[in-house]
């Protein structure tokens, strides 16, 4: 089994139902994401756009955190979710350094390295991850790749050609698809981020997730 | 490129959590300041033994204790900055080989434990012939333990800046550069004229090739990729880090070639001490330019 995600990004509307139901299933605390929906504006008005991108781990087959993870902390499940093991963790934050994607953090309570694990104990009792159960345009999809009849290899099979993964060149070869995505979405260096002029409030850098 | 894109679609971020920069701090810059000094001596003992034993005659335990003292550091800063620090004996109880920081930690360890055993030789039983063939062991160790912060640098996948080759020959040119700084400050009058000499060659060449790879870096690392690019942007220009950038490359390289070679000139012994103290001091804000920027680039 190798467990996947994809989001729609066709779909999407950038509600943030995902992010909040990962923040309450997993009791995320406050400052810290385990999901994030980055919204980037494109073109000049009145010609504008706005898009939406679900961030969150990419679970990749050959994953950095685990590899730089000097206890194994960091580790696969048999399903292929990459997990990680609070109580192992150092906090040297290695993984935070090699994650491409920014996907971990340093959680403030534990002072351990945490990020999105699939919810894995809700698959280990046959539920669907949190945020796939709250999206309500069903963007998320997720399921076995290696299982032909899975939503998510259908999806895969009918939407060839549009099925991307951020940062290829990496190497890392994730577990995690955006269909409808493009240079603006995946790519971080696309699009400019202005200090002071953000939709809701300041992009403000807390000094949380380290203790210097 | 990175620019051309921006002017292609307009696109800007209106809306992406806060999430903390810096991760690897000071207390890294510490680490990998120190742990250049400790074994950088290692290797200038090393070779002092090679060119002119008898001018180890009272500089073996001097030097290295200041040896043990900055390995001593350099585990300190390295343990301080972990987030869950007593748990650190899980590197040595559940270690992970494919990481450097396991391999690390286990070689340093077993690094600092000689440091001491030899130490030990010396002040209670004086045996200058023990110290000499646990000097080799140590120097032959003193190598990957020099080199595998660079392997660390090269699994970050995510900083691009930090490239393996580059890397792995920037830490031992900050070793040769540190511990010929510090053999020059701590052998004093101990040490002849022609050896003082040689050790200020060894400072001056291992600051000449520093120089020669960051300015590699800076001019030509943005054409290879649009990450590197963006990162050099803080060290370029009016970038966040330009001025730090600079001051490190003037104080630890181009002001200490100078003296260096001034100082053969003028035969000033002042001279070469003043390029010592510079070239330690400024590589602490090299390493720590080199060590931030690439956190500050957005991963989202």
């Amino acid at each position: 089994m190798q467990l996947g995600f994809l989001v729609d990004l066709h779909l999407c509307m950038g509600c943030k139902g995902c992010e909040i139901a990962c923040k309450v299933e997993n009791e995320v605390p406050l400052s810290t994401w385990r999901l994030r929906v980055k919204y980037v504006d494109v073109g000049t008005f009145p010609e504008t756009k706005r898009t939406f991108t679900p961030l969150r781990c990419n679970h990749c087959e050959n994953a950095p955190c685990e590899r730089i993870c000097p206890v194994s902390a960091l580790h696969y499940l048999e399903n292929g979710i990459v997990n990680i093991d609070k109580e192992r963790c150092i906090g040297c934050a290695g993984c935070v350094m090699a994650c491409p994607y920014g996907a971990i953090y340093i959680d403030p309570q534990t002072q351990t390295a945490d990020k999105c694990t699939y919810c894995a104990h809700r698959i280990a009792s046959s539920m669907m991850p949190a945020c796939v159960v709250a999206c309500p345009v069903q963007a998320n999809i997720f399921g076995d790749l290696d299982d032909p009849t899975s939503n998510i290899s259908k999806y895969i099979q009918t939407h060839q050609g549009d099925v991307q993964v951020r940062k290829p060149e990496k190497g890392t070869n994730p577990h995690h698809y955006y269909t409808g995505g493009g240079n603006v979405t995946l790519n971080p260096l696309a699009s400019r981020r202005e200090e002071g002029h953000n939709l809701f409030n300041d992009i403000t850098k807390l000094p949380l997730g380290g203790h210097h | 490129m990175v620019h051309e894109t921006l002017a292609a679609t307009n696109a800007v971020v209106t809306l992406d959590v806060a999430l903390p920069d810096i991760f690897w701090g000071w207390y890294v810059t510490m680490n990998m300041w120190a742990k250049s000094i400790g074994t950088g001596l290692i290797f200038m003992l090393f070779l002092l033994m090679k060119k002119n034993a008898s001018e180890m005659e009272g500089l073996r335990t001097s030097t290295l204790i200041v040896s043990f003292v900055f390995m001593n550091i350099f585990l300190l800063f390295t343990w301080l900055d972990l987030h869950q620090m007593w748990r650190m004996w899980h590197i040595f109880f559940y270690p992970h080989w494919t990481s450097a920081i396991t391999v690390g930690a286990w070689m340093a360890t077993l690094f600092v434990g000689l440091e001491f055993l030899m130490i030990v030789v010396m002040l209670l039983r004086n045996n200058t012939a023990a110290f000499d063939k646990l000097l080799f062991w140590v120097t032959l160790l003193a190598i990957p333990v020099t080199l595998y912060t660079a392997g660390i640098m090269a699994e970050a996948t995510a900083r691009e800046l930090w490239q393996m080759p580059t890397e792995s020959a920037q830490m031992i040119l900050a070793a040769t550069l540190s511990g010929s700084a510090a053999m020059i400050l701590i052998g004093g009058s101990k040490l002849s004229d022609e050896t003082r000499t040689f050790f200020g060659s060894v400072l001056g060449l291992s600051a000449l090739m520093a120089f020669i790879i960051y300015m590699s870096e800076y001019i030509f690392g943005a054409m290879k990729a649009e990450e590197v690019a963006a990162i050099l942007e803080y060290v370029k220009g009016h970038g966040e880090y330009a001025t730090m950038f600079w001051i490190g490359q003037w104080v630890a390289y181009i002001l200490p070639m100078l003296l260096v070679a001034l100082s053969r000139v003028k035969n000033s012994t002042a001279m070469l001490n003043l390029a010592a103290i510079l070239a330690i001091a400024g590589l602490w804000v090299v390493k720590h330019v080199w060590l931030v920027i690439p956190q500050l680039l957005p991963l989202s």
